[in-house]
């Protein structure tokens, strides 16, 4: 942990420190994709806000826009993907001004990621280690061996033996290479950390300890998380804010407690009710009829109208907009106004 | 084993065992709602090796995946077979359909043994006994409508004698499915239809035949939350208004629980818990059920629980651990652990735990 200083961010390409809330402050968010037939709107004026060494949670159903948003932050989008407008203000920066050299700055150095497959994130023909270390050299210019020494107490920080510094990814188990994911992550320092469905696809054992050392790096490095996930329960035992995403809008957002205690949308309401608890009562687990919209020609006003059982005459003409119903808990619902 | 069946219920085949002619299998009845007994079953696959290895070993190796294991499944119930990768209830579930061959035990379906039936048999089985995979897009064929997929099983197994007849069963099976109106999507193709209505179609697959039992495994792995409960929720029906037999294959012990009338839990190719859905949930007695239960994500931000986190993976089944099989990550384990193995321990009702420390006062 020797090289934590940030880069001073009035060097950086685009000039000016912008003022803005938190460390990470995303402002009306547009992510398009461009399609032979148009553009899918898929994250369509999604605002969030990330305090130093919170954790924010990102759910919703697939295809909802919660990875387009984290690869908006990153500038990770494919070719056919744009950002159309809003900001994206990190630390005193535009990101979504940024061009591509100054994002290679960012990104890994103060803004990394944790992708979902482990397998397919890392390179099967290179030793684990060696990937480790490759971000390390480039960003912070350090020889091989030095960079190698690095990886090798990040091996012993996840709680793999630093030992299997040169195995390949397929002589590690799924839980260490995800482990080894979280190494990498950490290589630079960052002060931001996004875990795309990071325990998906793990089994449940596995997805405790890998939850549990998300939690101890989060507290021993004093670092911010986004997760994203489409398990509710998930975000409800590791953040402490949570964004509800439907269809590329906010439905609804706050703390976990607003959220999971007092939940407001009809849309936030049935989708907690869709996880069960086996702590209490036994019943069978509910589940929302229909599909969410295609998002090429998404319904004008609430997109979740289609769906809702409790919809109103406006619901299918006026979008709604963020209502602060309890100071930090915004719903976007007309019910509530 | 494929001989000509006679009217003669049992004949002896080749090796002197007594084989299972299709008649048997048709007048066979369930007795004491038992509809299988799976006894002291073992399913060992043998370890590829180098030709060097194999030379100087004196003892052949096996993946011990399946290592003994005795459990009833009633008619008309959902068990459930929980337990994580490499456990060993996927080849539990296709040991019951013999895709794969049992090594050791038996199992006995309606009271005849499986591994007895003959070639004609088998098929007359297969017809009675189906199974759902968890990848609904790999396990369909692209190129065929879904009214062939649905079909299909129909026409191998020559049930069908007209057209109408065969539309009907196909129309009915896809409408059960939940796929309404059903004759809407009869000319389809699998890529017009979302995961969760592809995994309808294999359901439909399934259920056209009108099984006794079906294995279903991990059905919900791949699909949304919505979509994942209106599958269980279907699932549930079937065993409610049609009197299918569910063996539900899953890693997870939050679904298992919330549709499954009992669970198995399983460990490194035995069953280490058995006993009513609810009763094991709430009165979990092994260390590892009590370990899982612990670290289930629940709902609730307030509700936090101590999780029981264990140590280190499931260790491979090739060099199985002596003494309880658990004992390495086990918070309980003593020293006695690591030298005998455990028997079935009685708590309540049909309540059993493998667990040395239950013997205590």
């Amino acid at each position: 942990m020797s090289t934590t200083e940030a880069v001073a961010p009035a060097k950086a390409a685009t000039g000016q420190r912008i003022e803005h809330e938190g460390l990470l402050d995303v402002r009306e968010l547009k992510t398009y994709f461009k399609l032979s037939d148009g553009w899918v709107q898929a994250v369509d004026g999604v605002s969030f806000v990330v305090e130093p060494g919170q954790s924010l949670g990102l759910a919703g159903e697939s295809g909802c826009g919660k990875t387009t948003a984290a690869l908006s932050i990153l500038k990770l989008l494919p070719e056919n993907g744009k950002i159309v407008s809003g900001d994206i203000l990190f630390d005193g920066r535009n990101l979504a001004k940024r061009t591509e050299y100054g994002m290679s700055k960012i990104r890994w150095k103060e803004i990394s990621i944790i992708f979902q497959g482990a397998m397919n994130a890392l390179n099967p023909v290179r030793p684990t280690g060696k990937q480790i270390a490759e971000p390390i050299v480039l960003h912070e210019g350090v020889s091989d061996a030095k960079a190698m020494l690095r990886a090798r107490e990040l091996f012993d920080l996840v709680g793999i033996n630093p030992k299997r510094i040169n195995d390949y990814p397929h002589q590690l188990s799924g839980g260490m290479r995800q482990r080894a994911m979280i190494a990498m992550a950490l290589a630079c320092n960052p002060k931001l950390v996004i875990g795309d469905e990071p325990t998906t696809a793990l089994d449940v054992m596995v997805q405790a300890q890998i939850l549990d050392l998300i939690a101890r790096l989060r507290r021993e490095l004093d670092l911010s998380f986004i997760l994203i996930s489409h398990d509710l329960s998930v975000m409800a035992e590791t953040c402490d804010k949570g964004v509800i995403m439907y269809a590329g809008h906010v439905a609804e957002s706050g703390t976990t407690t607003n959220i999971f205690d007092n939940p407001q949308h009809p849309y936030t309401k049935r989708l907690i009710k869709a996880f069960p608890n086996i702590h209490e009562k036994r019943e069978m687990v509910s589940s929302i009829a229909g599909d969410p919209p295609n998002l090429l020609q998404p319904p004008p006003g609430c997109r979740f109208c289609p769906r809702c059982d409790d919809r109103l005459g406006k619901c299918e003409t006026e979008t709604p907009q963020q209502i602060e119903v309890d100071p930090g808990h915004f719903v976007a619902c007309h019910l509530v106004a | 084993m494929a001989q000509a069946p006679t009217s003669t219920p049992a004949k002896k085949n080749g090796k002197g065992r007594e084989t299972v002619d299709p008649e048997a299998l048709r007048t066979a009845t369930v007795t004491d709602g038992t509809l299988f007994q799976v006894r002291d079953l073992e399913v060992f696959f043998p370890v590829r090796e180098g030709f060097f290895k194999a030379m100087v070993q004196t003892q052949k190796k096996y993946v011990r995946a399946v290592d003994g294991i005795t459990f009833d499944v009633k008619q008309g119930e959902i068990l459930a077979l929980v337990g994580e990768s490499g456990c060993g209830k996927t080849t539990t579930g296709r040991t019951m359909l013999r895709l794969e061959a049992a090594t050791g035990g038996q199992i006995l379906y309606k009271g005849l043994p499986l591994r007895n039936f003959s070639q004609r048999s088998l098929r007359e089985y297969r017809k009675k006994a189906q199974i759902i995979f968890q990848d609904p897009y790999n396990s369909i064929n692209p190129k065929q409508t879904i009214f062939d997929i649905v079909a299909e099983p129909l026409e191998v197994n020559k049930l069908v004698h007209s057209q109408y007849d065969k539309e009907e069963r196909v129309i009915k099976a896809i409408a059960e499915a939940g796929l309404r109106p059903a004759r809407d999507y009869l000319y389809r193709y699998p890529h017009e239809l979302s995961g969760g209505q592809r995994q309808r179609v294999c359901i439909a697959g399934a259920t056209v035949l009108e099984p006794d039992v079906i294995v279903a495994d991990e059905p919900v792995a791949s699909l949304d939350v919505s979509i994942r409960n209106d599958i269980l929720k279907l699932m549930v029906e079937h065993k409610e208004k049609l009197g299918v037999t569910y063996i539900f294959i899953t890693h997870d012990l939050s679904l298992a629980w919330v549709i499954s009338d009992r669970i198995a839990v399983m460990y490194l190719g035995r069953i280490i818990e058995i006993g009513h859905t609810e009763e094991v949930v709430s009165n979990p007695q092994h260390p590892y059920t009590k370990a899982l239960i612990s670290v289930i994500p629940v709902p609730d931000p307030e509700g936090k629980r101590v999780h029981t986190i264990l140590t280190g993976e499931t260790p491979n089944a090739v060099d199985i651990p002596p003494g309880c099989r658990f004992h390495p990550r086990c918070p309980e384990a003593i020293d006695i652990c690591k030298e005998a193995a455990p028997e079935d321990v009685h708590i309540r009702d049909d309540h059993y735990a493998a667990c040395l420390r239950l013997n205590e006062g």
